[in-house]
């Protein structure tokens, strides 16, 4: 990123507009469009998908069940019924294919929010002050379990801004919309990325059901960096882009290893030099044989 | 050395953080379990859905989905929202706002994929979501004689859950009250009694089980139940009750109780109050 350009500058010059922000457009429609299958019932009584992302039903026949909701529930001593455990065992197997943070980046509504607070951000060059470690998530996530089982009730249930503005969006808005302008002021002015990056249990709970998910973002073409740092810029995560692409010399391979990523594609979106690319787990050598010879740029 | 020193450092570094983070997150726990537990009480308005568990039990199976919302049929439930009295997310009604209609094929349980509401209620009329009290003599109008039974006729299980006794009118004298009665073994809690309520205020109300309810100590003994039970008295022979009356009474044990002999004088005082006075001295 040269100095007064935004992230992705070079990327909308040399591939055009449409095709910087392919991702994330296709990104927003998914989240919408899920938000939208909820809302088709209520708003205007056509019922392809009912609940909420807690627990739904679509067209009557497909369970799905938040498996983070059903832990905390085992642990507080619910029994759930059959379906719950099918829908959940769906959204597992979904996600152990697609990367367990893709839920953040494809579905989850609170993600907006923080990327639009993390957009501010960037363009008023913010520091951010208030600094946690990455992995107070995963202690968050620890509590919100042990929570559950000494409370014997979903207790985190009760402060949950990630259900909570799910429910408040399609069960009606209620006061959870201070909760959507709070997360927006705390990632925009507090901390970047401060929510999604270092605290929401939901997001540490699915990193940890996708650390060994098939699809996963890969630096294929980390040759043709030309650290102008774009990538870093734009990225929530942006500790789990180095060890690709720049381990070459240490002899790590091109793929995005870390459960923290997104597989927004938000990378492959903003690098004019076509680094990133969708791939799967298993295609991770050094030596891209194809790329070295056909693709290299001069 | 100083690859140790660096060491040493970046170790007490990590370690210092851990503490922060582990005592920051502690205070977090702390104040969602504190929160958790002023959360569980429910608002005596709030009824839950047919078949939900006991509340305590029902807070650790409700994922808070709002499948239950979505296909009761009549809009009766909704769900809690943040900042409400009643826990985020979970479902409830408000008799006085929209009652459950207990429909037969109780699509709310149905729906419920944790069992939170339980799948074991097959028969609507078998839901206890509460215990409907006649909370207000004073202004229920039944008990000022006049006739309503609002609240009688609109009972799902008519007749059996609300009951119209009858009592004499002592104010008229010659015009009976109908009061009415709830019986918890027949009544559902729907709400539909408190929603038809004429008055302003309902003065028939829907409470939570736990709160309409009253308890019987353990040791407590009903002569008439235990004797039915055994099949006859468990006091054999059966003696007949001894009453120590005073003189010129009579104890009547099929209803009329205490009597006073006619032969007795009507007034303990005599026409003389000498006399009177003298009463009880004879011996002297
Ligand atoms: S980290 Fe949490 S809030 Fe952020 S996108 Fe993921 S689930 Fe949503
Ligand atoms: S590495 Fe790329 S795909 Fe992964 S979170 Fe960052 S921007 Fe998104
Ligand atoms: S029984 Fe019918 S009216 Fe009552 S709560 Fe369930 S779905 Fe709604
Ligand atoms: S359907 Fe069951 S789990 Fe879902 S909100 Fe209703 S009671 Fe709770
Ligand atoms: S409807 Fe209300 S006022 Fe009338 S009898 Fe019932 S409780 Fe009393």
């Amino acid at each position: 990123m040269r100095a007064g350009q935004y992230a992705g500058h070079d990327a909308v010059v040399s591939k055009g507009w449409w095709a910087a922000h392919k991702w994330l457009l296709l990104r927003r429609v998914s989240q919408l469009g899920i938000l939208g299958l909820f809302l088709l019932g209520p708003w205007f009584g056509v019922w392809i998908v009912e609940g909420s992302l807690a627990s739904s039903l679509t067209l009557e026949w497909l369970p799905l069940t938040d498996p983070y909701l059903l832990l905390q529930m085992l642990l507080s001593g619910g029994r759930p019924m059959q379906v719950a455990w099918i829908g959940a065992a769906i959204v597992v197997v979904f996600y152990l294919l697609v990367g367990g943070r893709a839920y953040c980046a494809w579905v989850c509504p609170v993600n907006i929010i923080t990327d639009a607070a993390a957009w501010l951000n960037r363009r008023l060059g913010f520091k951010s002050t208030a600094n946690f470690s990455r992995s107070t998530r995963y202690w968050i996530l620890a509590l919100t379990l042990l929570l559950a089982l000494l409370t014997g009730s979903l207790a985190w249930e009760l402060v949950n801004p990630v259900s909570s503005v799910y429910r408040a969006l399609v069960f009606g808005i209620g006061s959870a919309w201070l909760l959507l302008v709070a997360l927006f002021l705390f990632d925009a002015f507090v901390s970047r990325r401060g929510w999604c990056g270092h605290l929401c249990p939901v997001g540490a709970f699915y990193s940890l059901l996708g650390k060994a998910s098939v699809v996963r973002i890969s630096a294929v073409a980390r040759a043709r960096c030309n650290d102008c740092m774009d990538c870093f810029e734009v990225c929530p995560e942006p500790q789990v882009i180095r060890p690709a692409l720049k381990g070459e010399a240490s002899g790590a391979g091109p793929l995005i290893l870390s459960p923290n990523c997104t597989n927004c594609g938000r990378c492959i979106d903003v690098c004019s030099k076509d680094v990133f690319r969708i791939d799967t787990r298993f295609n991770n050598s050094t030596n891209n044989q194809f790329l070295h010879k056909t693709e290299v740029a001069p | 050395m100083a690859g140790s020193e660096v060491k040493a450092v970046s170790r007490r570094r990590f370690l210092g953080e851990v503490t922060r983070t582990a005592c920051g997150v502690a205070l977090l726990g702390l104040g969602v379990g504190l929160y958790a537990r002023s959360a569980a009480s429910l608002p005596a308005e709030a009824i839950r859905p047919p078949g939900a568990l006991d509340e305590e039990k029902f807070l650790g199976a409700c994922i808070r989905c709002g499948l239950c919302v979505r296909d009761c049929p009549f809009d009766t439930l909704r769900l809690a929202e943040l900042g409400e009295q009643v826990a985020n997310g979970s479902p409830y009604f408000i008799a006085r706002e929209i009652p459950c209609e207990m429909c037969p094929d109780i699509p709310c349980v149905k729906a419920c994929p944790t069992g939170a509401l339980d799948h074991e209620l097959t028969n609507i009329d078998d839901a206890r979501m509460g215990l409907a009290v006649v909370v207000d003599q004073e202004n229920c109008i039944a008990f000022q004689g006049l006739r309503c039974e609002v609240c009688f006729n609109i009972c799902p299980v008519r007749g059996k859950a609300i009951t119209l006794e009858l009592r004499h009118n002592l104010r008229s004298g010659k015009h009976a009250l109908f009061i009415p009665e709830v019986h918890a073994d027949a009544c559902t809690g729907c709400g539909k009694c408190e929603k038809a309520c004429i008055l302003e205020e309902a003065a028939i109300k829907v409470l939570p089980l736990h709160l309409a309810r009253g308890k019987l100590g353990k040791h407590y003994r009903l002569g008439w139940e235990e004797k039915r039970q055994a099949g006859g008295s468990l006091v054999a022979p059966d003696r007949e009750h001894q009453y120590n009356l005073p003189e010129g009474m009579r104890y009547d044990y099929e209803g009329r109780g205490l009597i006073i002999d006619e032969a007795a004088p009507a007034s303990p005082y005599a026409d003389d109050p000498l006399e009177t006075l003298k009463r009880g001295q004879e011996g002297l």
